[in-house]
Formats: structure tokens, sequence, C-alpha cells
């Protein structure tokens, strides 16, 4: 199979993550991207918590996850690919041209961010990156669960 | 002894936790011990904030509703920070019980206690 999910939220793993997309995906893979998160072996060990043992979970700074994508999706397996923010999916964008398309699934309130719908807040400078994304060809919508209605950038941004 | 009672603050998704102490309150009328923590809404920052605010100062044990998630890596970031702060998961009814008539005690020791009275309360009864 391949990476089925690439998702933008800053929970990163969460419940509606590992259960409410990955039981329907039938994931065994989640690659968390995140510089912080990489080399920080007491956050991996919390993240990890979160996840089920049958689904392996994998660490990478942005520069390591651009390297290791193309093998991330010829993996046999389904896989998830998190992001925790906007800037993060810009930059791995910009390394792996190959990612096309991203799932905005939860960016919280924050001071400067105003309401997108009920999951999204963004400021305007985040609203404008997003934009660009869709601009050069990668398909941007927010839906926080399968179940919801995937929302293109247009409306929400 | 501590030197002030114990805080217990429930971190939960939903209205788990508002629900938990409203039951823990019908059943025992004591009020004010627990204090309730939805991650409603809530990234990283936000949930951190409404954790800060609930716990205060003082000891404090958090009980998080699942082994995992938003609400566990905010709380076990917390405690980290708070050496008298201690995290518990797969709160149910039963250990709130237990506790809110046991907050004379270290955090650590009464986390190890409401594992064990909320572990006691899981059995499969007799059909």
């Amino acid at each position: 199979m391949t990476l089925a999910l690439y998702r933008i939220d800053d929970r990163l793993i969460h419940g509606q993550v590992v259960v409410g997309w990955g039981q329907p995906l039938d994931c065994t893979f989640i690659v968390l991207v995140d510089d912080e998160v990489s080399g920080s072996d007491w956050e991996q060990d919390l993240y990890r918590m979160g996840v089920p043992p049958h689904i392996e979970v994998i660490f990478a700074s942005v520069e390591k996850a651009a390297e290791l994508l193309p093998t991330w999706e010829a993996d046999s397996r389904v896989g998830i690919l998190l992001v925790g923010d906007i800037d993060t999916a810009v930059a791995l964008t910009a390394r792996a041209p190959q990612v096309r398309r991203f799932n905005v699934g939860g960016v919280h309130h924050r001071t400067g961010r105003r309401e997108r719908l009920r999951f999204v807040y963004l400021t305007d400078d985040e609203a404008a990156k997003l934009r660009q994304l869709s601009a050069r060809g990668v398909e941007v919508t927010a839906q926080d669960v399968p179940t919801a209605r995937a929302v293109p950038v247009g409306e929400f941004t | 002894m501590s030197s002030s009672p114990l805080r217990g603050v429930i971190v939960s998704h939903a209205a788990v936790a508002q629900a938990l102490v409203a039951a823990v309150t019908a059943i025992t009328g004591i009020e004010g011990a627990l204090t309730p923590v939805s991650n409603e809404g809530c990234g990283t920052e936000a949930l951190a904030e409404r954790l800060r605010e609930a716990v205060g100062s003082g000891p404090a044990v958090l009980f998080v509703d699942l082994p995992g998630g938003s609400c566990l890596t905010s709380s076990a970031r917390y405690a980290k920070q708070h050496a008298d702060v201690a995290v518990v998961t797969g709160v149910n009814l039963a250990m709130l019980l237990d506790f809110v008539f046991h907050r004379d005690i270290a955090p650590a020791e009464a986390a190890r206690r409401a594992v064990d009275a909320g572990g006691k309360a899981i059995r499969v009864t007799a059909a």
C-alpha cells in the first residue's frame, strides 16, 4: 500500500488519528515528522504510549522524512504521516515534491489565529501558506474524522 | 502526611470529566476535591493552560481518561515540570470514589492507590 493520509494536527498522535482514521484505513505504521520530537526520547515514549503494539511509530525530522518518503510510500503496509503545524507541512513539501495532498485535521486556537472551522484556527499568514500549497498542486482539505466532509482549502482560508 | 489535601484533576475527551465529577459528588456529597478538564477544542498550548488553571498550587493527581493521546501528553508534560503532581491513566468512578476519601497522602502514593482501587473495580460478573 502506501501512506494513505498526510495530516496536519497539532495534537500529533491522539485518538482521532489512531482510532478514527487508523481503524478504517487499517493503518499499521505512523510517521511523526517533527524536528523537536525526533530529538527527544522522552517525547517519543510519550507518543508511543497512545499507540497499540501492532502499529509501528517512526519519528523523523523534516530532512530525514524527505529522504525516507519514497521508502514509506512503497511500503506494503498502510501508513499515516503526521506533522504538527503548517510550517512543517510546507517545509516537507518543499523538500519532497511528491507529497501531493495534506489533510488539515486539527489546528487549534492560539493568539493571533481566528476560527475558520470548528477544528481549524489560522492566522492570515497560515491561511496564505495553505493557499500557496494548493496553488502548487497540493490538494489541501480540512477533515477531522473520516465520516466528515473534506472541506476544500478555498472554503476555510 | 501531606501539608494540604491533594487536588484531583480529571483530564478527558469531551464531557467525560464533568460527568465523573458530578457522579462523585452525587455519591459522596464531597465537593471541591475534583476539577474537570476537557480537551474539547484545545491544541497543546490551550490544554496546558487549562491544566495550569485547574491544578493551581499545591500537590495534585491528574486522572487521565486514556493511556495515550493529547490528554496524556499534556498531563505528562505538566507533571514533568511539577514534582508534586502525579498522573494516572484509565480513570474510572471507583478510583475517584476512593481518592476523595484519601487525600492526605503524597501524590505518588495516591496514584498507586488509585490504580489499585480502579483496577479492582474491573471484573467480569457471574451471569
